[in-house]
């Protein structure tokens, strides 16, 4: 049914460039509403920053994307209202208790009064922070405020969902329980999924699509079953290595904003 | 509306979670107040102006205010070196609510410091002219607190880290407190300083609350609200539209 609509994600000959670096580099997909995409690629493929111009807070320098119908560049309110996002790096407030947090987020995204306590309880309790909520979120260890991300990023219920890493650093069990419940979610509420990770087994068993990413250019996009028929192998992991390679990449910030600051910092 | 309020709250709860922060930031007027205060004293009394201790207080309430609202403004930094600035960038309300908040929350600050200040000096025998204008002093605080986290607002969203911070203490808001009418009386200075000191706004500032506090405004009352204000207006849209333009 949703395959038939037009795509919930257009992206046209996108480019970013940060200087004479590019990080992006002309790419061009689709994602249909209702799927759940897995955007793969070793690190500093330039993941980051095409989810960066995705949720609007970095412009193209090159191309566009609608989003929902809406350009991320004119419309960013309607863009905004379209997506939640957990983010690769940390985006909590220390120095809030982990309630406030969820307080917070559900202020900006207008969460009904009514049942704003509720839902923040149902979350704190599924990442099972609920009996720590009134602690202040510096006290928690990195696995308890990534859990907190994720439990904040799924309390209003979007359209589109972007995950950047959502499980690193977690141990296999919460991962497991994140997962099954994206799952749900992506059934139940026909939420369009937009994941990155690392775990190939996570975007194996997860991913409807995926795109893999290498040097700012997409290389290959479709099933996780197609890419192994593609690359003749058996499991996802294979195929992501034998298309991408078995060179370990230059270890670096993984934005190109941050190769730049720390290229001027040199120069002094 | 909403998102005003919890920016605000947020900046609220950062400060009384904070006592580091509290003294800190009282500490260092009183210093001044103490240091300039009895140091110079003796000198301004010779020279038959009247008590300095009684003209000091205003311009340190006015220096507590200026430091803190930009300091307010400057923590979007922080907000953005650990990622909390993200989440609000991509929330779906109006960016401008967001920087709203912020300054909001930055001024009440600034003025609940200004008011420490007040009532610790009258405490040390600070004499207003008349207590009924106390409101109106507080009134120049406010717009004085507003201006200066308008201006925090905007330069943060200029800057990248932490790095230009030293930049803007020593070529900003030392120079916006020294060449203030904050520690000397604005009569008789040389035509440079005078220049300086009428571009200043916080001039304006430090006048509309001592004039208010001690009875006295050396630019005038209306022009002291008209420039403050007209200022304060100026900034909040720069800082709303640099704010707004923010990439991360």
């Amino acid at each position: 049914m949703e395959t038939n609509q037009k795509p919930i994600i257009k992206v046209s000959n996108l480019t970013k460039k940060y200087g004479s670096l590019t990080a992006v580099d002309n790419i061009s997909f689709t994602v249909e509403a209702g799927e759940v995409f897995a955007f793969l690629g070793p690190n500093g493929a330039g993941k980051t920053t095409v989810i960066k111009m995705l949720t609007t807070l970095l412009d193209p320098t090159n191309g566009s994307i609608l989003l929902n119908g809406y350009n991320t560049v004119q419309e960013q309110r309607a863009v905004r209202s379209s997506f939640g996002i957990v983010f690769q790096d940390p985006s909590l407030d220390d120095v809030l208790t982990a309630y406030e947090n969820m307080y917070f987020h559900a202020m900006l995204y207008k969460i009904p009064k009514n049942i704003r306590q509720e839902r923040i309880r149902n979350l704190l309790e599924l990442v099972q922070l609920w009996n720590r909520k009134n602690e202040q979120v510096k006290k928690f260890s990195g696995g308890m405020k990534r859990r907190l991300e994720i439990a904040r990023g799924l309390l209003h219920l979007p359209d589109i969902l972007f995950l950047d890493e959502p499980t690193l650093g977690l141990d296999p069990q919460t991962r497991n329980l994140i997962w099954e419940y994206i799952h749900d979610l992506n059934k139940q509420e026909k939420t369009t999924i937009f994941l990155t990770t690392h775990i190939m087994e996570e975007a194996e068993r997860m991913a409807d699509t995926v795109a893999i990413i290498d040097e700012g250019k997409i290389i290959k996009m479709g099933s996780p079953q197609q890419l192994c028929e593609h690359t003749g192998t058996t499991t996802l992991e294979e195929a992501f290595l034998s298309l991408t390679g078995k060179t370990i990449r230059e270890e670096g910030p993984d934005n190109g904003r941050q190769i730049l600051r720390n290229m001027a910092l040199r120069r002094k | 509306m909403d998102t005003v309020y919890i920016l605000w709250l947020r900046q609220m709860k950062h400060y009384f979670r904070s006592g580091s922060r509290i003294i800190g930031s009282i500490g260092q007027p009183l210093l001044f107040l103490f240091a300039f205060g009895l140091g110079f004293g003796p000198v301004f009394e010779q020279a038959g102006e009247t008590d300095y201790f009684q003209f000091l207080v205003p311009g340190i309430i006015g220096m507590s205010i200026l430091f803190t609202s930009m300091f307010n403004g400057i923590d979007i930094i922080w907000d953005r070196q650990f990622g909390f600035l993200k989440e609000t960038l991509v929330a779906p309300v109006s960016r401008i609510y967001i920087m709203l908040g912020r300054t909001l929350g930055g001024a009440t600050i600034a003025v609940f410091q200004g008011i420490i200040i007040l009532s610790i000096s009258l405490l040390v025998g600070f004499q207003p002219h008349n207590p009924l204008i106390i409101p109106a002093a507080i009134l120049f605080m406010l717009l004085t607190a507003l201006l200066f986290s308008a201006l925090g607002i905007a330069i943060a969203s200029q800057l990248e880290d932490m790095q230009g911070f030293p930049l803007i203490m020593n070529f900003l808001i030392m120079p916006l407190f020294l060449l203030s009418g904050a520690l000397f009386p604005l009569k008789n200075l040389p035509a440079a300083l005078n220049i300086i000191v009428h571009i200043n706004p916080l001039s304006y500032g430090v006048d509309g609350i001592r004039g208010s506090l001690l009875g006295l405004y050396e630019m005038g009352l209306w022009l002291n609200l008209g420039a403050l204000s007209a200022i304060a207006i100026l900034l909040l849209t720069i800082g709303a539209y640099f704010f707004s333009k923010i990439q991360i």
